[in-house]
């Protein structure tokens, strides 16, 4: 146990470092996110958010600290952690060459859900994003923001413990941003703890909580109206602009 | 289990949603029997001889006869002047050259050695071999029949008959089409099969399946699986055609060649996966498979015999899949031979097989 109420925590984070040669890219962070809760994971492009979600995710191993996922440790259960945790990548990651149907039942079928379980489901997602009509279309033949909608659907249709977004709403317009949020509340409502990684700071509003990452550092973790109050700023992009300033 | 039944669905999918694949699939095979089985030859069909006879007796003219009798050599006239026949050569429009110096007749009525100059075009050193066998057969025929003219008592001292096993009318193709058909299921086996994990590596979808708790052999085997199905329909396929229009003779068991080719495809796929895990783009991977191609092919034997490469040569055999199955499919297909003349090739292709398919799978990383 790392932490005396660690029940409540579905990730653990302790002191973790990640070094690619003499490149820093996570430099000794904490962190611990309850069960449940949204997580805006935030910082620059080249911050190191990246990094961090892929070694939580188990892609990356980790050079030290203490790390535990859905209450399994990173460096020996790894697979373990897989079947807990659902990753939607910065890349688009849904195979273009098959329809979405075909997508919904590869990736229930490789976690292990049976095939009235992977139809229901899909034809339940299908029905809440209004696609129902083109489940038979090619992955291709969609708008970006589909897609991006698509991806997160297959993300956490074997109902993960915790969703991993990195980047997810990259390239799409507001409406779908809007639209794409709505379905991240409704996750967590459901109680699948949501970490998401973005660089809009508007989407930081709606976390419950953040922390902005400068450098490979976590320079700032905190609700975002308790940040905005102690760094005296109007909305979470001046406490950006702060935080990064203080780093040049 | 299942989980390997839902890659293998996915990439049938792919592959047959790719509307490159049945072309490829039903074209190649045709196109590289047809073209390789008739293209790819040593046979000398048309020696192009030009002759200067400066003997012009009954004897010399006789001697040419012989070789106008003769079906493979085409006489080409080269005009006037000492030089013109060299000129032939020279140009490219002869491939040999015959002269016949004077007093050759005189010189055999006397009962001493009589000259003749060959000159062969030898750029190509084993068609100049295979010319030189052929002139030395006419002289040897024109020699029997002068010396039972002049001798007409003396009986020949070694009569020679002789017979050809396995491929009786010596025909190219019989020896070249079960090589190609080995080529045929190497092609699918290796390219298809690497390039395709490479292509989830570039597209990005490898990361996704990388965070699913899909087991290192079950992704392999998913991938590898389909190709190994259509390798082997392949294979069907280019016997059939062998067999229809090539006429090239299947002795053996033909359940004895799928099993050594279901064996091979192991060790070939093997090595493509193999090439895929430490390349990260398509173009990388055909490069390097290629490179390993094109040396295993040269060396297999398919072109060249085996016998006439130097040791060590033979010895870098004991690693080239191709070179064991290409010996076997012609031992199966044209001496009709059985499994206990081929196990012990089989056995190392098994323990081969099961090795490079074990490294490709430790090779394959989920983690970086």
């Amino acid at each position: 146990m790392i932490n005396e109420n660690s029940k409540n925590y579905v990730i653990e984070v302790e002191g973790l470092v990640k070094k690619f040669g003499s490149f820093v890219a996570n430099d000794n962070l904490s962190f611990f996110v309850e069960k449940g809760e949204i997580f805006g994971f935030l910082g620059a492009n080249g911050a190191g958010k990246t990094t961090t979600i892929k070694i939580l995710c188990g892609l990356l191993q980790p050079t030290s600290g203490k790390i535990r996922v859905a209450g399994c440790d990173v460096y020996t259960q790894t697979e373990a952690i897989k079947r807990q945790i659902g990753y939607m990548s910065q890349r688009f990651s849904l195979y273009e060459d098959l329809t979405i149907n075909e997508n919904f039942r590869f990736y229930g079928g490789i976690y292990g859900m049976n095939k009235a379980a992977i139809r229901e489901k899909a034809e339940m997602m299908l029905e809440q994003l209004q696609l129902s009509d083109f489940k038979n279309s090619l992955i291709s033949t969609l708008p970006l923001g589909i897609k991006q909608k698509l991806s997160f659907s297959i993300a956490i249709m074997h109902s993960p413990q915790i969703v991993f977004l990195d980047e997810p709403t990259g390239g799409v317009d507001p409406i779908t941003r809007r639209q794409f949020w709505e379905m991240i509340y409704e996750t967590a409502a459901s109680g699948i703890t949501v970490f998401a990684t973005t660089h809009y700071m508007d989407e930081a509003e709606y976390c419950d909580r953040i922390s902005i990452m400068v450098d490979g550092r976590i320079e700032a973790m905190d609700t975002p109206q308790n940040l905005k109050n102690q760094y005296q700023a109007i909305d979470m992009n001046e406490v950006f602009l702060k935080l990064a300033r203080k780093a040049m | 289990m299942r989980t390997i039944f839902y890659i293998v669905q996915k990439e049938f999918l792919q592959i047959f949603r790719n509307k490159m694949m049945l072309p490829i699939i039903f074209v190649i095979p045709v196109v590289q029997l047809l073209v390789l089985s008739y293209a790819v030859t040593f046979e000398i069909k048309v020696i192009k001889l030009t002759i200067t006879d400066n003997d012009n007796s009954v004897t010399s003219r006789k001697l040419l006869s012989h070789f106008k009798a003769s079906s493979v050599y085409q006489i080409v006239e080269s005009g006037n002047g000492s030089n013109a026949g060299m000129n032939m050569l020279q140009k490219g429009n002869a491939h040999q050259m015959l002269v016949i110096l004077p007093g050759f007749e005189k010189a055999l009525m006397l009962g001493q050695p009589a000259k003749i100059q060959i000159v062969i075009d030898a750029v190509n050193g084993s068609a100049a071999a295979l010319m030189n066998v052929y002139t030395v057969s006419i002289i040897n025929d024109f020699n029997k029949e002068i010396l039972t003219e002049f001798n007409p008592d003396a009986g020949l001292p070694v009569n020679l008959t002789w017979s050809f096993w396995f491929n009786p009318e010596l025909d190219y193709k019989t020896l070249m089409v079960p090589g190609i058909l080995v080529l045929l299921v190497t092609i699918i086996g290796m390219f298809l099969s690497g390039m395709n994990i490479v292509r989830e590596k570039e597209l990005g979808t490898i990361e996704q399946i990388n965070v699913t708790p899909i087991k290192k052999h079950q992704f392999i085997a998913g991938k590898l699986l389909p190709f190994w199905i259509i390798a082997l329909f392949e294979l069907a396929f280019g016997l059939l055609l062998a067999r229809l229009v090539f006429d090239i003779p299947i002795l053996g068991n033909i359940f004895l060649i799928f099993l050594v080719a279901s064996v091979y495809l192991l060790v070939i796929m093997g090595l493509g996966v193999f090439v895929s895990t430490i390349t990260h783009t398509q173009q990388q991977s055909m490069f390097l498979s290629w490179f390993i191609l094109v040396i295993f092919i040269l060396m297999s034997g398919l072109f060249t015999p085996v016998e006439s490469m130097p040791l060590w040569a033979r010895n870098l055999n004991f690693i080239n899949p191709i070179a064991y199955f290409i010996s076997i499919i012609r031992m199966i297909m044209l001496k009709g031979s059985e499994i206990q003349n081929i196990i012990e090739s089989l056995l190392i292709l098994t323990v081969y097989g099961v090795l490079i398919l074990s490294l490709s799978v430790w090779r394959y990383k989920k983690t970086n």
